[in-house]
């Protein structure tokens, strides 16, 4: 049985460059790149040395705090750079792909037939277990805890976000047998939210509670979806799985394979044809830019949205966590006064010549301009018009900023992760950066508290 | 080489020199810089601290307006016998050229000062200490003028805007950290250091208080003056002030206050650009109609005899209150000043609440100064955080109540 959300606070951002739903494959990438900045808090401890051989599947590093957490290639192919940043840590790892594939053998599975333990130990050999994170402070799951719940939203609602539907569509027994594996971890309920509009191939998946949202962004996001069905508390845990995962880990189960394939949206006003690509993790973002067109030269390329993705460059890779890469204009240009004359081409919270409140539906180009200047904290309220958690979002950034960590756990640290900023960081006058306080918050009371 | 390249070149030659903020303050005036998103968002929302600022300077300047106008209006009414009362809002004998050069010679002069001075402290501490220069004060520098009386001496208004600045800011580290709100905190230095220039009936109109003891001498008192001496009318050279004379603002009173109708503009206006928060102008236009109403109460129910000097204000029509003296500009322009009020939204609704009720009830039992809007809105800016302080703790409680359920 499905329970409806609907969530009143937030903000949709219409953006230009939707991806046109026609599929194609991306052209084969030549070299495949693994950052362990991905991974937040991880510090990698490295299986395979420079040149050696690899096949898709195999362990790369693994998580130097807890062992048991493997990192594995998404191709077969020949490891050729460990790149190293400020005090040698590592920020890339490099591996040129073979043409084609050979995969690891994992050993097929019936997920209905195994047990918590044989799951667990199954993810974490096959390197699948970092795509379950956890919260309190957003980081890769601690196998050693069980958790109270897992969530997974399908439902997404950024700008510019890959649609899941049609994303995951045809992968209905993947997705079955990941939650099928996942809700023995959990003596809890795997919670499962889709669009209220339908059309889901999540919607009929047994073995977890099914939820409908509906509602503007940040409706989809999952930090939301548990602050309105089972929020966090003081000691408790919960999980979360990217809808997109769960077809690997699936496909894992059912086939045996590490197949790192995933269908990405490319997206923004700077692409000449946005579409989906079939790619695989951690592939170049330049083929399949190249292969849809650039309008202009001065670009910003993101890997995953626009209000949480990460900047690459066009010769990067995408992340791992990753289902869309968004291009939209570099905004590193003045405009005259351009603090007091009305604005039409941009989005505003407020009304104060700025007209986005006339045209709800009409679609924008954004480019990276702040807008504004770094300032203190100074107009009040107006970040609780787009957070819908049962939060006060102004206070626990000045309990971050000033590291009160009582005021951070009683005001509701516990239950959020960066992403759940990101609205009150775009529409934040003073130009704070929400999602780095957060982060930065989060990773002290790790570290504190643990 | 256009100027947009020449400030761009001169930002870069500055870039680290101690002078590199008062120079950007002049630069990201004439435009919007060019700086990027690096952490988090890549896209930000379109309105920044400047955009926020500016709005409430136009909400502003209708008062302003009116201000110099009224002000030119006042000493022509009592000085020139051809002028008459003005008996409608647009009335040509309040908006013509003679009263308009009288006040905008009196009202001018007051805006340069507040903004001349103002603005130097504000650039001498970024350069000092080396943080930017920032959007506070423009809107402080266009309150200030607009809620001191028409004759106050240059020089005083000069040192209390040095003193605001760095007292009531300053030391707090600037825009965004001060606890007292700086308009107020600069009109409290005038009305303590300089009573005689900040209260009583020769402020008011420009020319009052050079005529005292003469045979022909201008009376410069308000409304609410009168009202608190016990006068249940007001004369301004022979006319009486009635309800609409107050509600459209031709009586005497600090430069911009006087005009609710303009006030109550600039309120929609701000409530509409979302920009002053609706929380608490309602909430005080509610708690001063509140204590308003106690007071006609007691004043009905023949608690007070008519001989006592609490008696004319405390009866006093309920709803005049928000008519007369500087409640309506206090409660949309000064109590919403986002940094000092409440910052809880339920905050806000007790804040302001309480902004209304004690400035009606200082107003009636304080006849020698009966203006209790600005001590009311000091005295709640003080306390915001106790509020918000127990706001928070509910929020914390629920919170903690949802792990005993749990464990229950």
């Amino acid at each position: 049985m499905s329970k409806d959300i609907k969530i009143k606070k937030g903000l949709t951002i219409r953006l230009k460059g939707e991806a046109d739903k026609t599929l194609s494959k991306a052209p084969r990438s030549r070299t495949f790149a693994i950052k362990p900045s991905d991974f937040h808090l991880i510090t990698p401890k490295m299986v395979v040395k420079e040149g050696e051989r690899i096949q898709a599947g195999d362990t790369i590093f693994f998580s130097k705090q807890k062992e048991e957490i493997k990192f594995v290639s998404p191709v077969s192919g020949t490891l050729t750079a460990i790149e190293r940043g400020a005090k040698r840590v590592i920020t890339e790892i490099l591996i040129e792909a073979d043409p084609q594939d050979s995969f690891k053998d994992f050993g097929k599975q019936t997920p209905e037939k195994m047990d918590a333990k044989s799951v667990k130990a199954h993810l974490l050999a096959s390197g699948c277990w970092p795509f379950i994170k956890q919260r309190p402070y957003d980081v890769i799951a601690d196998p050693e805890i069980s958790p109270k719940a897992i969530f997974i939203s399908g439902y997404s609602t950024a700008p510019l976000a890959a649609d899941l539907d049609y994303t995951l569509r045809g992968k209905e027994n993947e997705l079955q047998a990941a939650i099928t594996a996942l809700s023995t971890l959990t003596e809890g309920a795997v919670h499962v939210s889709v669009g209220k509009s339908g059309g889901s191939p999540l919607e009929n998946c047994t073995n977890c509670t099914i939820h409908k949202v509906s509602g503007p962004h940040p409706a989809g996001n999952v930090g939301t979806q548990i602050s309105k069905i089972d929020p966090v508390n003081k000691g408790e845990t919960v999980w979360t799985v990217a809808a997109q995962d769960l077809v690997i880990i699936g496909e894992l189960l059912l086939t045996g394979k590490f197949n790192a394939e995933r269908v990405i949206a490319l997206t923004g006003s700077s692409v000449k044809t946005p579409k989906y690509y079939t790619t695989r993790i951690g592939s170049e973002v330049a083929t399949f830019i190249y292969d849809s067109g650039l309008d202009e030269e001065n670009v910003r390329v993101i890997s995953g949205d626009v209000l949480t993705g990460r900047k690459v460059s066009l010769k990067g890779h995408m992340g791992y966590y990753n289902n869309t890469v968004t291009v939209i204009p570099e905004g590193d240009d003045y405009d005259f006064f351009g603090w007091n004359k009305p604005v039409f081409n941009k989005i505003s919270a407020s009304r104060a010549l700025t007209f986005s409140w006339m045209l709800p539906n009409k679609k924008y180009e954004l480019d990276t301009n702040t807008n504004g200047e770094h300032r203190a904290f100074v107009v009040t309220g107006n970040y609780e018009e787009v957070f819908p958690m049962d939060i006060y979002p102004l206070q626990i950034l000045k309990a971050c900023m000033v590291e009160d960590l009582d005021a951070m756990e009683a005001l509701g640290m516990y239950e959020v992760a960066p992403e759940d900023f990101a609205l009150t960081e775009f529409i934040c006058v003073s130009k704070q950066p929400h999602q780095e306080i957060i982060r930065n918050g989060l990773d002290l009371m790790y570290k504190e508290i643990g | 080489m256009g100027l947009k390249q020449k400030l761009h070149t001169l930002k870069e030659k500055y870039k680290g020199t101690k002078m590199a903020p008062a120079f950007n303050a002049l630069h990201t005036f004439l435009y919007l810089p060019n700086e990027t998103t690096h952490s988090g968002g890549h896209v930000r929302a379109a309105d920044d601290l400047k955009r926020t600022m500016n709005t409430v300077i136009m909400a502003l300047i209708p008062c302003l307006i009116f201000g110099m106008f009224n002000a030119g209006y006042q000493h022509n009414l009592q000085t020139l016998p051809e002028i008459t009362k003005a008996m409608s809002f647009f009335s040509g004998e309040f908006w013509n050229f003679q009263n308009l050069v009288v006040g905008a010679w009196k009202v001018l002069p007051l805006v340069l000062i507040s903004y001349g001075v103002g603005l130097a402290v504000e650039f001498l501490f970024a350069v000092i200490k080396g943080h930017e220069v920032e959007e506070g004060y423009l809107v402080t520098g266009m309150l200030v003028p607009l809620i001191v009386p028409i004759d106050i001496p240059l020089w005083m208004l000069t040192v209390a805007v040095i003193f605001g600045v760095v007292i009531g800011k300053e030391v707090f580290g600037g825009t965004g950290m001060n606890i007292l709100n700086p308009a107020l905190t600069i009109r409290a230095f005038l009305f303590f250091a300089y009573p005689t220039w900040m209260s009583g009936d020769k402020v008011w109109v420009h020319g009052a208080v050079d005529t005292v003891g003469q045979p022909d001498a201008i009376s410069g008192e308000t409304i609410l003056g009168a009202y608190a001496q016990g006068n249940e009318t007001l004369t301004i050279a022979g006319n009486d002030m009635g309800i609409w004379d107050m509600f459209y603002g031709f009586i005497p009173g600090s430069v911009g206050e006087t005009s609710t109708l303009l006030i109550l503009l600039g309120g929609l206006f701000l409530i509409f650009t979302k920009i002053g928060s609706w929380r608490i102008m309602l909430s005080s236009v509610i708690g001063a109609l509140v204590m308003g109403l106690i007071f006609n109460g007691v004043a009905d129910a023949g608690w007070i005899s008519e001989s006592s000097k609490f008696f004319t204000l405390m009866s006093t029509e309920f709803w005049q209150h928000l008519l007369i003296g500087g409640l309506a500009f206090g409660i949309v322009y000064m109590a919403t000043d986002p940094v000092t009020a409440s910052q809880t939204n339920k905050g806000k609704w007790i804040y302001g609440f309480l902004i209304g009720l004690i400035s009606v009830l200082i107003r009636v039992f304080n006849p020698a100064y009966p203006e209790g809007v600005m001590l009311a809105i000091l005295l709640m800016n003080v306390f915001a955080p106790t509020i918000d302080h127990y706001v928070l703790q509910g929020n914390i409680k629920r919170r903690m109540k949802r792990v005993k359920v749990k464990t229950a």
